[in-house]
């Protein structure tokens, strides 16, 4: 596996160990529904943090306010010691660079090649040159598994291959953060699999920061560092994932899962 | 009534500038309707309402009155203005806008049907605005739009004998020239009417290999 071309500490020097994220007193709100009650959380350099919970309890909310797809009604959210909100425009884009996500429905570019996907950041936002975005979106497939497929549209792909196809474009901008949002959700079962050997494959080979949002507790076991139950917009426990899977403390978090386990 | 072949003949020679105008008037008017429309949807997505207002407002009123009136209107009003043009240009921007007001309709289906997921890739992976639209979203909006810009294409060349009202001898224009000439009515217009099935048969089979070719 190229992982020479992944984010690595050696060859990064720059890269920040300790608290990559902190969200501070983040409320945020749908209408009437608070969502996020006042919540604090940060995750440090290089861990993998996976957020369980019951539907609603506001785990993706966290992942959308990080990504900016959502602003939050009060509260501070910093990246790697520079703030993400509230931030002027142009600082907001800059953060946003060292921050990449993976969707639950792929969101793939459809009338771009699989190759054109990956590259259009690399090249549009990086300034980087064709032929090395390319390049770099050939390595980036071969870990994905998907070199046969780079002149294909993302409709001729399963869903499966779209989501790896999607993990790619979203390693191709070098984040420290990968965010992922429910990404086996919408996939038949037997696709699955191929995608999470994918993420571990990543999260064992790099540091890169992961923020995971998943019904799939196995996998959760499996690429955790930190296990956090979310209810109600509050994390209610959080621990290794041992802990957590194994001797959960909190009744809630046992009900939650006794229900999905 | 009977059929005159000879008058057909004689005929063709006006026909044939007839055809000409009228393909002018349908090429060029697309071609502006599909940009001014293409520009007022846009700018009314700009957040201000010193712009939305305004070009909402005009297009509305354009949209909601007849193309005859704003036919006669640029023809007779703009060169007291100063601004003086061949009757066929001003014909082929008054068509061009009035259609405008409608395309601009279809682009804004077409916008808001991309799916808010292909928004939220493009700020995920730090595409500058003007990229997003470029590269992602106005490719798949137009693609998704083509049949029913196609249908306006259709409407317009339909209109298009109206610019006879500003002395544009388009083909009705010329069939009636003649009519009037040679009393004979039957055989020009029955020629002008097969012309006109003839261009929209072919409109659209052009626009069905467009279509076609932006499928992905």
């Amino acid at each position: 596996m190229p992982t020479d071309t992944l984010p690595n500490p050696e060859k990064n020097p720059a890269r920040s160990t300790g608290e990559l994220i902190r969200l501070e007193q983040v409320t945020k709100r749908f209408g009437d529904h608070t969502v996020l009650d006042h919540l604090d959380f940060s995750v440090d350099a290089g861990k993998h943090v996976t957020l369980i919970g019951p539907s609603g309890s506001g785990k993706t909310t966290i992942l959308r306010l990080l990504m900016t797809l959502l602003k939050p009604d009060e509260g501070t959210i910093t990246v790697d010691g520079e703030q993400l909100f509230p931030a002027p425009d142009k600082q907001v884009r800059e953060v946003r660079k060292k921050i990449g996500m993976v969707f639950q429905q792929f969101n793939l570019f459809p009338n771009m090649t699989v190759l054109r996907n990956i590259t259009e950041a690399p090249v549009t936002v990086l300034g980087m040159s064709k032929d090395a975005a390319e390049e770099r979106a050939r390595e980036l497939l071969e870990l994905v598994g998907l070199t046969d497929h780079l002149d294909k549209h993302p409709a001729q792909l399963s869903g499966g291959q779209q989501q790896r196809v999607a993990i790619a474009r979203a390693l191709a901008m070098r984040p420290q953060v990968l965010l992922l949002d429910e990404v086996t959700s919408a996939l038949d079962p037997e696709l699955v699999a191929g995608v999470l050997d994918v993420l571990r494959d990543i999260a064992r080979s790099t540091d890169i920061t992961m923020l995971c949002v998943t019904h799939e507790m196995n996998f959760a076991r499996d690429i955790s560092d930190q296990v956090l139950m979310f209810d109600s917009g509050r994390v209610i426990e959080s621990g290794p994932p041992e802990k957590i899977f194994s001797e959960p403390e909190h009744d809630r978090t046992r009900e939650f899962l006794s229900a999905v386990l | 009534m009977n059929w005159d072949w000879s008058a057909v003949s004689d005929f063709m020679p006006d026909f044939w500038k007839g055809l000409l105008v009228t393909l002018q008037i349908l090429v060029i008017g697309s071609l502006v309707s599909f940009v001014l429309g293409l520009v007022w949807a846009l700018l009314m997505r700009l957040p201000t309402r010193w712009v939305t207002w305004p070009v909402g407002a005009v297009t509305e009123f354009v949209r909601n009155t007849p193309l005859l009136v704003q036919l006669f209107f640029l023809y007779y009003v703009l060169p007291e203005w100063g601004l003086t043009f061949s009757a066929l240009a001003t014909g082929v921007f008054a068509i061009g806008l009035h259609y405008s007001t409608y395309t601009m309709q279809v682009y804004r289906a077409g916008i808001e049907a991309v799916p808010v997921g292909q928004w939220e890739a493009a700020t995920a992976l730090n595409l500058p605005l003007r990229r997003t639209w470029t590269a992602v979203i106005l490719p798949q909006a137009v693609r998704r739009v083509v049949p029913a810009l196609g249908n306006y294409v259709i409407a317009m060349l339909k209109d298009t004998p109206m610019l006879m009202a500003i002395s544009v001898l388009e083909m009705l224009g010329h069939a009636r020239l003649f009519s009037q000439e040679h009393f004979q009515f039957t055989e020009p217009l029955t020629v002008i009417g097969v012309a006109f099935i003839v261009i929209s048969y072919l409109a659209s089979l052009l626009l069905r290999a467009l279509e076609r070719r932006l499928a992905h």
